[in-house]
């Protein structure tokens, strides 16, 4: 994978004409001349579509691991996408214990403890209920785990923050289901438990699955792909990644939260004073630059634009902010409509470099009144143990000689 | 449940977040409507679950016991479950690898290098019964009987020096056990950030 991904990147940087035109002006890269007009008919209509044989963009993966690929995660190439949604075959990847393979004729939803009417739904049966459709990110809690203890600076965007993704997601609200159910108003918690190996488990807090959760069922206009859940899987908007359960089987209505391992050992931030915070479900506002980015190279003089994405747990992005001298001033970006809820969104900056070494990064406010904060203040918070929940700025350092490289602890 | 909510109080106690926590989960409950059991259903879609299918995939276990299976173990016995089944990728004694370290790391949560173990971070024992019972081992889950799942349970807690080798562990006596960090965890502060200076 490592040598796949060097190669791929080093074949983008040679072929830049067929990517973005800020790209090659950063490069100052020719393409070569095209081919000579096609005499020969093209491929026949086909039924399912695939990308062209040149596009060579691909999750990362770690395969030099002692732990099993099946526990493992996959990061979306932020760098090499565009726009707000995240091709469904390159939405990042966590998974437990392996992505099973469940048949949408068999597989099915129970919805049983605190209720007056535990309920049994087939897949079918759910798409037959009132749907909804929302464009929102998800993201894994361990995203940009390793910066809290100094991160690598070879590291790129996608290594570092690939475990963001955003898609339209198609499905029916969780409140639908628990009011055919009938709800004991005892009830505080759900538990949503997987039909993976693991069988994954969360307790999610009744509030949360009243207010906006959904069982989905789709995925920018498709089935989930099996990695995002297939056939069900829950959707809890702006909440850390793991708690919205994959192949979800069970929804358990409860007065307590099960205190299962992946709320306990697990998904739980270690404070200096050895205390851990646990539920820290909702994930804060965060932006990064996307492109160029830690591996690319600078032109000095040359156009080049700014490109990234910015997003939050909480509401709404209002604006994102860029620093091209290492902080001492900040200009605004402009942003992409349409700015949507807890969605990624996009933003950009035309800029030139002057050929100076420099530092250069985003910050994002939320429709809260919250700024994105620098992760040194962060570690002054919440100490270097904590592993999840980074949301901190990102700084990409610029050498003299237009080499861009990850400059969180430059 | 009074007794969990008491035991979040204890936990919150501990850590002199009493306000938060009793202001916090409690609250909870009293978001929505009250009036939602006497609800009649809308769309008439599903059916009732089959008790026998149901009794399957309920495997659930809460911090007072509730879900735990009838059966029994001791760290004698769960030596040789462990040994067969655990220790290829848990190591010898827990703490050895290749994978997850189950053992040791007290007194390492608040240092520069913590280790967070069953011993030294969990804060429950029926939490330790329900993921092996669930997950474990990796590779073939589900497959130890309820005595094998109380076995290896607590023999991971017998090489943390939580239980005795010859102590029985069973539906009533699990979940009575007194985790090190029970008192360690606290309610989501954040935002966090900016710092307020005084
Ligand atoms: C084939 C390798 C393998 C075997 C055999 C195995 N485990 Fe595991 N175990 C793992 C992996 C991998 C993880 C991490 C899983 C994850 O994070 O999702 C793990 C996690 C755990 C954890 C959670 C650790 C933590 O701190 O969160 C416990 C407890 C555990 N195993 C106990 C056992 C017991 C008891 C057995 C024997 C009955 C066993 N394991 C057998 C591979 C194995």
């Amino acid at each position: 994978m490592q040598n796949e991904r060097s190669r791929s990147r080093r074949w983008f940087l040679g072929l830049g004409a067929a990517w973005s035109a800020a790209l090659v002006a950063c490069q100052s890269k020719t393409a070569s001349p095209p081919p000579a007009e096609p005499r020969a008919l093209g491929a026949a209509v086909s039924p399912y579509g695939s990308r062209s044989k040149f596009e060579k963009t691909a999750r990362y993966f770690n395969q030099n691991t002692k732990v099993p690929l099946e526990e493992a995660s996959s990061r979306t190439p932020l760098h090499e996408t565009y726009g707000i949604i995240t091709p469904s075959s390159l939405h990042f990847e966590r998974h437990h214990s392996g992505v099973p393979e469940l048949d949408p004729a068999t597989h099915t939803l129970t919805i049983h403890g605190l209720v007056g009417r535990p309920l049994v739904f087939s897949v079918d049966e759910l798409k037959q209920l009132p749907s909804k459709s929302r464009i929102h990110f998800i993201e894994c809690s361990g995203n940009s785990g390793g910066e809290w203890r100094g991160g690598s600076t070879e590291s790129d965007v996608q290594r570092i923050h690939g475990l963001t993704s955003c898609s339209e997601w198609t499905g029916v609200p969780v409140s639908t289901l628990l009011r055919e159910c009938g709800v004991d108003p005892k009830a505080t918690w759900v538990l949503a438990e997987g039909a993976d190996a693991s069988k994954h488990d969360r307790s999610i807090p009744m509030k949360k699955m009243m207010d906006d959760a959904m069982v989905v069922y789709g995925q920018n206009g498709e089935p989930l792909r099996p990695e995002q859940g297939y056939p069900l899987r829950l959707l809890l908007p702006g909440w850390e990644g793991n708690s919205n359960v994959k192949w979800l089987r069970r929804l358990k209505v409860m007065n307590e939260p099960a205190m299962s391992r992946e709320e306990t050992s697990k998904y739980t931030d270690l404070m200096p004073d050895g205390s851990a915070r646990q539920f820290t479900f909702e994930l804060e506002a965060k932006s990064i630059i996307t492109r160029p980015s830690g591996g690319d190279t600078l032109v000095a003089g040359a156009f080049c634009e700014l490109t990234g994405i910015a997003w939050t747990g909480r509401g709404t992005i209002v604006s994102v902010e860029i620093t091209t001298d290492a902080g001492a001033t900040w200009a605004k970006a402009e942003l992409q409509t349409p700015v949507l809820p807890i969605a990624h969104t996009r933003f950009r900056f035309p800029w030139k470099w002057d050929g100076k070494d420099t530092v250069m990064a985003s910050r994002c406010t939320d429709s809260t009144g919250y700024t994105q904060p620098p992760l040194t203040e962060l570690i002054t918070v919440r100490g270097m143990n904590s592993q999840y929940h980074n949301n901190g700025i990102q700084a990409w350092k610029v050498a003299s000689d237009g080499k861009i490289t990850n400059g969180n602890r430059a | 449940m009074a007794t969990a909510r008491k035991r979040l109080l204890r936990v919150a106690q501990g850590v002199g977040l009493a306000l938060l926590v009793a202001q916090g989960f409690p609250k909870v409950a009293q978001d929505f409507s009250p009036a939602v059991l006497a609800q009649s259903p809308t769309f008439g879609v599903g059916h009732a679950p089959n008790p026998a299918l149901l009794q399957q995939i309920d495997i659930d276990v809460t911090p007072d016991g509730k879900g735990l299976l009838p059966g029994s173990g001791t760290a004698a016995k769960g030596k040789d479950v462990y040994t067969r089944r655990c220790e290829t990728c848990h190591g010898p004694t827990g703490t050895e690898g290749p994978q997850e370290i189950l053992a040791g790391g007290k007194g390492s949560l608040a240092t520069p290098k913590p280790q967070k173990t069953v011993g030294s971070y969990w804060p429950y024992a029926t939490t330790l019964w329900d993921y092996i019972n669930r997950a474990m081992p990796f590779d073939h889950p589900s497959t130890l009987t309820p005595d094998e799942v109380y076995s290896a349970a607590a023999y991971v807690l017998f090489l943390n020096g939580v239980v005795g080798e010859q102590d029985v562990l069973n539906e009533a006596t699990l979940p009575k056990i007194q985790m090190p960090n029970r008192n360690g965890f606290v309610t989501d502060p954040r935002p966090d950030t900016p710092i307020k200076r005084k």
